[in-house]
């Protein structure tokens, strides 16, 4: 078995602990040495330290040995790096947090941690989740495990390659306009984002409020729902928490078989000129096996589709000029000293943030300038609006929607960081969802004729979460391309 | 300055009196070593969120039901952003669009005439932390950081030093006696920007205004403005025309400082705290929060002249302090004779908190204790005097009155023998004081009554002294 140990899943790897199948420093061993193997080309991992995690590995074993059987206990987790792990480095992928080390745990993490998990690398991510590439990160760009010479994409491309090229059986994850969804679509695996209010942000540093959720990223939409289970729920400790029960999702995704009695939409302002025709028969097809599964397929419209990301570059940026201004050098992380306070402050900001991240905060600042208030934020909250009407106009015609991730297949790497088109394009298709607090799941549903990965995206009401996922493991159980794995890594 | 109007209103913070911080479950309280009651919320640590502090919604929307206020059943938080070294996220949540309380009046006196000083808003807010600046460094104490603020926000309504004062010390009563917050001044409870301008007599059009950022003491607003104002007409009088500007007050060199012109005014780019979901307010909330208010002064002082059938000048001294006023009332409510509590309260009991420099928590003597010591004057146990030393003993000691007078034995002798031979000595070593009140001198009877004093040593009663010398001299 000890082969192949890297191979299991998240719920795969429980039982296999539960069982005493395995050990948890078997397990965390195989992981670190698949990471020594494969991360030189990869580079998906901004952090993993193998005397820590073996440490947390045997404390597992010795507590399974005193009879603990709490269900996660060992299990093995990816964080993307801008989740607070108490005692880890917590970087956000910046040269100004390099040398932060997170003091406490986010909310996720205690639920984690309490269940038995133990956190064997931290993920790399574009500087402060800002990009589509995972090519900001400070750490340098992380490469896709399908083709090395194209992009995870982003935000959390370090986790959505780590998920693929099996470093860790799931991952955490966050996603403002897509930074889940898109890269696990360009990786070939599965990711979630959840209703906003569903799981907790507390601990996760702050990109956009409004817009922020973690989410998970693993090789199975079971797994992923089992981690969603997880880590969601009402927490205290953010307000904008929902109290409404997360219910059973686990199992109802472990019994989905069909989709009888479901009405789906297919938005057809997805289907736009610059979908890549190969990603347009992969989603169609798709598509046609839900139809197959016993669900009723309707066309429907989103007609603000179109305005979803220029509202998402005004409001994300404008709330990140503000959810960044906290980095200035004074109290941890770098600082670049100056004779006098504000220009320790632009020195520290000019050398701490990268480029992506100065044009964000820079246009947000803007925007939000008593000059410019009226004609772009405000405006642009109208928009939101309208975005989330369109929504919730489509759901009155169906259950969930369906569509492509994203429009092309995953850049090469230089062609994609700064590109206009990139900025333009990227989260055409996710975007909205984040500015609607609606979720949404991506799916692996094919290769192109170069091998590169495709998703689905499977998007459904705010709090239909359960839906979405017993949507996507119908489909998963119909169909084997989440279970491909890419080669030739090591 | 007859020929010239004033027209002055307040911004006025005030630190609420709560258990822990605006947004985290810090210990709100300045005590200890700086930089201990913190968290990663109110340093600004990456990914810590705020949560609002129930209790401080609370007392904000008392404020408001104690002015008149409308409350707000729908309110929502605002991040206000600027870079500073005492901002922990630079940027301060505070209430832009949607404040917690809107209008709504503070009553004053002036020249014993009610005047009505309009609020435009109170709104909820957290403070910044505190700095001290050294010759070459500044030190930044985060434990203030993020301490629950209410910032009620005036009417230009007032037309001199006078009425600000009036009307600070008004607010500062209520909030006392609300329980809002400890008001004290010293430890920044209560910080002001004041915001002023003249016009002259006639016009009615404001005139341009300053504003006279973080005042700490209601001396120093008092002569700030005085200065201020006075600038202000003097600039207007030579022909010129008010700078719309921020100033400071030196307090040492006495006068106000441009800080900064309206042109130079930071833009702070208000936008919604998508952290904190907005307050929503029910009626019934409101209505129960409204029930635990305390009477107000000026209706306590009305009650007391009526209850306890006070002159209205002992109500108005008795209510000045809710704990004095409280201290009052429940003794008042043991006592045969209230008006004698009264004249204690405010003789007796003030003198020594004044000379202690202590509030009424400092002093020993409980109200049933003083209720005693009133009852064994009024049974003739002891005289004034005497009841005076036993008072004493009592506000630094505390005891039962009637174990201090036996232990001390200062008890009245109202033995008529006793005293009898007393007057008697009195008489014999003082013939021609006696000759004289025999010749019809009655003031003389009062000289003769204090040698009997002395000789019992302050312990006849004198009114039983001057019978038996009045029958004796007769005789
Ligand atoms: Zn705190």
């Amino acid at each position: 078995m000890n082969t192949s140990l890297h191979e299991l899943g998240l719920l795969a790897t429980a039982a296999a602990l539960a069982k005493k199948e395995v050990s948890a420093v078997e397990l965390a061993t195989a992981l670190l040495d698949r990471a020594a193997q494969v991360e030189p080309k990869l580079n998906s991992l901004t952090w993993q330290e193998r005397d820590v995690v073996l440490a947390a590995a045997r404390e597992a074993d010795t507590a399974r040995a005193k009879g603990d059987t709490r269900p996660w206990l060992g299990v093995p987790l990816a964080v993307k790096d801008v989740l607070s792990v108490n005692g880890q480095p917590c970087t956000a992928g910046s040269k100004m947090l390099r040398n932060y080390v997170a003091p406490y745990d986010a909310t996720v993490i205690a639920r984690l941690r309490a269940a038995g998990c133990v956190f064997v690398a931290r993920t790399n991510t574009d500087e402060f989740a800002m990009g589509g590439s995972t090519a900001t990160s400070c750490f340098g760009p992380t490469r896709n495990p399908w083709s090395p010479a194209r992009v995870p994409g982003g935000s959390s491309g370090g986790s959505a390659a780590a998920v693929a090229a099996r470093l860790a059986p799931a991952a955490l994850g966050t996603d403002t306009s897509g930074s889940i969804r898109q890269p696990a679509a360009f990786c070939g695996v599965t990711g979630f984002k959840p209703t906003y209010g569903r799981v907790s942000r507390q601990g996760c540093v702050a990109n956009a409020s409004s817009l922020d959720q973690i989410g998970p990223l693993a090789r199975s939409v079971e797994d992923a729902a089992a981690l969603y289970q997880a880590i969601a729920g009402v927490d205290p400790l953010d307000s904008t928490t929902s109290p409404r029960p997360v219910g059973g999702v686990l199992a109802a995704a472990q019994q989905a078989r069909d989709l009888k009695g479901l009405k789906l939409g297919v938005p057809r302002e997805y289907f736009i000129a610059e979908l890549a025709p190969e990603l347009a028969q992969l989603t169609r097809a798709a598509i046609d096996q839900c139809a197959a599964l016993g669900a009723e397929i309707v066309e429907v419209s989103l007609p603000h589709v179109s305005a979803s990301l220029p509202c998402y570059a005004v409001l994300g940026s404008a709330e990140a000029s503000a959810s960044l201004a906290r980095y200035d050098g004074m109290r941890y992380g770098l600082r670049v000293d100056a004779p006098e306070l504000m220009e320790m402050y632009d020195r520290t900001r000019a050398a701490g943030f990268g480029d992506e991240v100065k044009r964000r905060l820079l246009f947000g600042t803007l925007v939000l300038t008593s000059r410019y208030h009226a004609d772009f934020y405000l405006r642009a909250q109208k928009v939101r609006t309208l975005i989330r009407q369109d929504f919730l106009q489509a759901f009155t015609a169906c259950d969930a929607l369906l569509g492509p991730v994203t429009l092309t297949p995953p850049p090469r790497l230089d062609a994609a960081p700064d590109s206009a088109s990139a900025r333009q394009w990227g989260d055409y298709c996710t975007a909205g969802v984040n500015l609607a607090g609606i979720c949404a799941l991506s799916v692996p549903c094919g290769f192109t004729a170069d091998g590169l990965p495709a998703g689905l995206h499977v998007v459904g009401p705010a709090f239909q979460d359960e839906l979405v996922l017993r949507i996507g493991a119908a489909y998963q159980h119909a169909t084997d391309w989440h279970q491909r794995a890419p080669t030739g890594l090591e | 300055m007859s020929d010239y109007i004033a027209s002055i209103g307040l911004e006025v913070h005030v630190q609420l009196k709560t258990r822990t911080k605006m947004f985290c479950a810090c210990p709100a309280h300045e005590e200890g070593e700086p930089n201990t009651a913190v968290c990663p919320g109110c340093i600004g640590l990456p990914g810590a969120l705020p949560v609002i502090n129930r209790e401080a919604i609370r007392k904000t929307v008392k404020v408001g039901l104690m002015i008149g206020s409308r409350i707000s059943l729908y309110s929502t938080f605002d991040r206000k952003n600027y870079f500073y070294a005492d901002m922990a996220k630079n940027y301060q949540i505070t209430q832009n669009d949607f404040p917690l309380c809107i209008g709504g009046g503070v009553t004053i006196q002036v020249d014993g005439q009610p005047k009505t000083i309009r609020v435009h808003h109170i709104h909820q807010e957290e403070d910044v932390a505190k700095s001290t600046h050294l010759d070459n460094s500044t030190e930044v104490d985060f434990n203030r950081c993020s301490m629950p603020l209410m910032e009620l926000v005036t009417e230009p309504d007032m037309a001199n030093a006078d009425e600000v004062m009036a009307f600070l010390t008004t607010l500062k009563q209520m909030l006392i006696y609300a329980d809002i917050s400890d008001c004290n001044l010293e430890l920044g409870h209560m910080r002001c920007d004041v915001n002023s301008s003249v016009r002259p007599a006639g016009a009615t059009k404001l005139g341009v205004k300053t504003e006279l950022k973080n005042m700490n003491t209601f001396k120093g607003i008092q002569r700030a403005l005085h200065y201020e104002l006075q600038r202000q007409i003097e600039v207007l009088r030579g022909g010129g025309t008010i700078a719309q500007e921020t100033r400071r007050w030196d307090d040492v060199a006495g006068v106000t400082l441009p800080m900064r012109t309206k042109e130079s005014a930071p833009d702070y780019r208000y936008f919604p705290e998508a952290d904190l979901p907005p307050i929503v307010l029910d009626e019934a909330t409101i209505a129960a929060w409204r029930a635990e208010l305390p009477e107000m002064p000026a209706a306590r002082r009305a009650r007391f002249v009526q209850e306890y059938g006070l002159p209205e000048y002992d109500a108005g001294v008795l209510t000045a302090d809710k704990a004095i006023a409280d201290y009052f009332e429940a003794a008042a409510k043991q006592a045969a004779n209230p008006k004698a509590v009264s004249n204690w309260v405010m003789g007796e009991l003030l003198r020594a908190l004044g000379e202690q420099g202590q509030d009424i928590t400092a002093a020993k003597i409980t109200p049933a204790a003083l209720v005693a010591l009133i009852g064994l004057v009024e049974a003739k146990t002891i005289n004034m005097p005497a009841a005076k030393e036993v008072f004493q003993i009592l506000f630094e000691n505390g005891g039962d009155p009637a174990a201090i007078v036996q232990a001390k034995g200062l008890a009245q002798v109202s033995d008529t023998g006793a005293i009898e031979g007393f007057a008697a000595q009195a008489i014999a070593a003082n013939e021609k004081v006696a000759a004289e009140y025999r010749a019809g001198k009655e003031p003389a009877l009062m000289f003769l009554v204090g040698q009997v004093m002395k000789l019992s040593r302050g312990k006849a009663n004198p009114q039983l002294a001057a019978e038996a010398l009045r029958r004796q001299l007769k005789g």
